[in-house]
């Protein structure tokens, strides 16, 4: 047997069981999140209820806390993977829904049609208006890097101008909505899962699951892009092609996870950092580690959000920024020699 | 037979490469030697496809390189820029084994981790395998990029400057590899060098560009003259002969010289 070979397997095999192990970790919380309330619904009765046909206890969970929890799990993968693809396609470790301004693109999009209505087809139009402006704000940054040069700096700066730009044009549409609307806004810009049910779910889950195939089809290719885009080309990789779907597809991923619940900061940058300073930056596994260490994340910023309190609910698009920056900072500080 | 015919490439307007035609044979090293700007990384360039020339032919083994694919050219030509620092993480095995990219799928067969394995112990790297990339110093980063160009199992390889920021032991270690692998397995290999001494010891043939243009080709003793040094570098040189091959000494820059005028 040869002997490097055998001990990259193994390497292989640990960055495995740490997908497995968040699997189990993002599950345990699941049940943890099932149990916690307004009402008093315990673990026991709360997982019987998930079963049950009729009843108050079967209403609670399948009405009220199942619809959350699936959400800030969907929604957790679609940032910690939008993230991920935007680091690597545009290699830049700044680079994320959030720092790019296009999720300010895609807030802007719901928020126009949760001011100007959009009747009875309201969440297809959210979902679709928030990745059309999603998707320009991403060719907005792509046109700014193809003639500015892909620097981090360049992208940063186009990313923040416009995020600044969405979000003042949202405030503006604040500012000129009734006072119905104003809460709707400002509701949504704390980012919140308590009016999620599962239509919207379906919808955001198709619009992140649906990329997901071709993008871990890719996971070689944005490992190529890695090593710079002449050495990717060299070894076959359509640059042009990657970099340009992948960026939509990043996009409506984007879209998908913020149009129905506002503004959750930060998961799309810290999740890919955080998996990658654990197990590297193979993007066969950087992936689906980063789109579940991004579900954890906001699955417990939310239970922790409406049990800390109770009964008052803190909205979501607050606690994550509380847990995952001492995290992160933490994570940061220790200093790291090899990834596992 | 890698054949490169009449080939022009612009960039805004100026001209770069201009009528270059080269022609390397199997189990050769060929140097491209020439000052800063003389076109050598564009001609790699425009060989490896990254770049498109504006006119010329470009034949591998007697097909035409514009009309194939990346990923089949892939098969045929490999390329490694001067290396660069990775932003991300990444294992040396994982940096190498990107070099069996034009061949995976959607994931790595035991060959190609094999093969990876084999390169990397036959260039000494077996210890650093695990390694992050960006830990390494610049020799074995250099050391890696030939891995991984090794890895590829292509039957021609460019290597731009591949003994750059090297020190006196890793460059004749890469050098050797390279002329060794290149002998062995009867592939080609293209190198853009500054280093007019390594290039004589270790090259079959040198092409000496100056302004995007072809100088003069053919071996070593034959382009390594006074002459020539002085027209294209702008410098006065002694050249003794060691081991059979040139040895290049500049002694100073020439008064009246100004680039481009010859």
């Amino acid at each position: 047997m040869n002997n490097i070979s055998q001990q990259y397997k193994n390497l292989t095999g640990r960055k495995l069981s740490f997908i497995i192990l968040l699997v189990t970790v993002l599950f345990g919380v699941a049940l943890i999140a099932l149990s916690q309330g307004a009402s008093s619904l315990g673990v026991k009765d709360s997982f019987a209820a998930l079963f049950q046909q009729t009843g108050l206890a079967h209403a609670i969970v399948w009405k009220l806390r199942l619809p959350r929890i699936v959400m800030a799990i969907i929604v957790g993968c679609g940032l910690g993977l939008a993230g991920t693809v935007f680091q690597a396609i545009l290699r830049n470790p700044l680079a994320s829904p959030y720092t790019l301004g296009i999720a300010s693109g895609a807030g802007f999009g719901a928020v126009m049609v949760i001011v100007f209505g959009g009747g009875i087809y309201s969440e297809y139009l959210i979902a679709g208006n928030a990745f059309f402006f999603a998707l320009l704000s991403s060719f907005l940054i792509l046109g700014i890097a193809r003639l500015k040069g892909f620097t981090t700096e360049t992208m940063i700066l186009a990313g923040i101008a416009i995020m600044f730009l969405f979000s003042s044009l949202s405030s503006f549409f604040q500012y000129m909505g009734t006072m119905e609307q104003v809460h709707e806004i400002v509701f949504w810009f704390f980012g919140s899962l308590s009016k999620v049910g599962w239509k919207e779910i379906s919808i955001a889950a198709v619009m992140i699951l649906l990329p997901c195939p071709v993008l871990l089809k890719w996971s070689w290719d944005f490992n190529l892009l890695s090593a710079g885009d002449e050495s990717a080309k060299a070894l076959g990789v359509n640059v042009e092609k990657v970099r340009m779907l992948g960026i939509v597809l990043a996009s409506l991923i984007t879209a998908g996870a913020i149009c129905f619940t506002g503004v959750i900061g930060f998961i799309g940058l810290v999740s890919p950092h955080i998996t990658r300073m654990i197990i590297g930056g193979d993007h066969r596994f950087l992936l689906p580690a980063s789109a579940l260490v991004g579900a954890v994340l906001v699955l417990t910023a939310d239970t922790l959000g409406r049990t800390l309190w109770a009964p008052q609910v803190i909205p979501i698009g607050i606690v994550t920024s509380f847990i995952g920056v001492p995290f992160f900072l933490y994570l940061l500080m220790k200093k790291r020699r090899e990834y596992w | 037979m890698l054949s490169i015919n009449g080939l022009d490439f612009r960039y805004k307007n100026i001209s770069v490469l201009k009528d270059v035609g080269i022609e390397l044979h199997k189990g050769e090293v060929l140097s491209i030697v020439g000052p800063n700007g003389a076109g050598k990384t564009t001609l790699l360039k425009c060989i490896i496809g990254i770049v498109k020339q504006d006119k010329g032919t470009i034949l591998i083994d007697g097909r035409d390189a514009s009309g194939m694919k990346r990923l089949n050219l892939a098969k045929c030509i490999s390329y490694a820029p001067q290396a660069s620092p990775s932003r991300f993480p990444i294992s040396v095995f994982d940096a190498v084994l990107m070099g069996r990219r034009p061949y995976i799928v959607w994931k790595p067969s035991q060959k190609d981790l094999e093969v990876v394995a084999d390169v990397l112990r036959s260039m000494d790297l077996e210890d650093v395998a695990l390694r992050d990339f960006d830990q390494l110093s610049g020799g074995q980063k250099q050391k890696v990029l030939l891995a991984r160009v090794f890895a590829q199992e292509t039957d021609y390889l460019l290597l731009d400057e591949p003994t750059s920021n090297l020190d006196l032991r890793h460059q004749m270690e890469v050098m050797e590899m390279i002329s060794g692998m290149v002998k062995k397995k009867g592939m080609a290999a293209i190198l853009a060098m500054h280093d007019l001494n390594l290039a004589s010891r270790f090259s079959d043939t040198i092409v000496m560009l100056n302004a995007g243009k072809i100088f003069c080709t053919g071996e070593p003793s034959q382009v390594m003259t006074v002459e020539n040094i002085r027209s294209v570098y702008g410098v006065e040189a002694t050249i003794n002969e060691s081991n059979g091959h040139p040895h290049i000494v500049p002694v100073r820059p020439v008064r009246e010289y100004r680039l481009s005028d010859n």
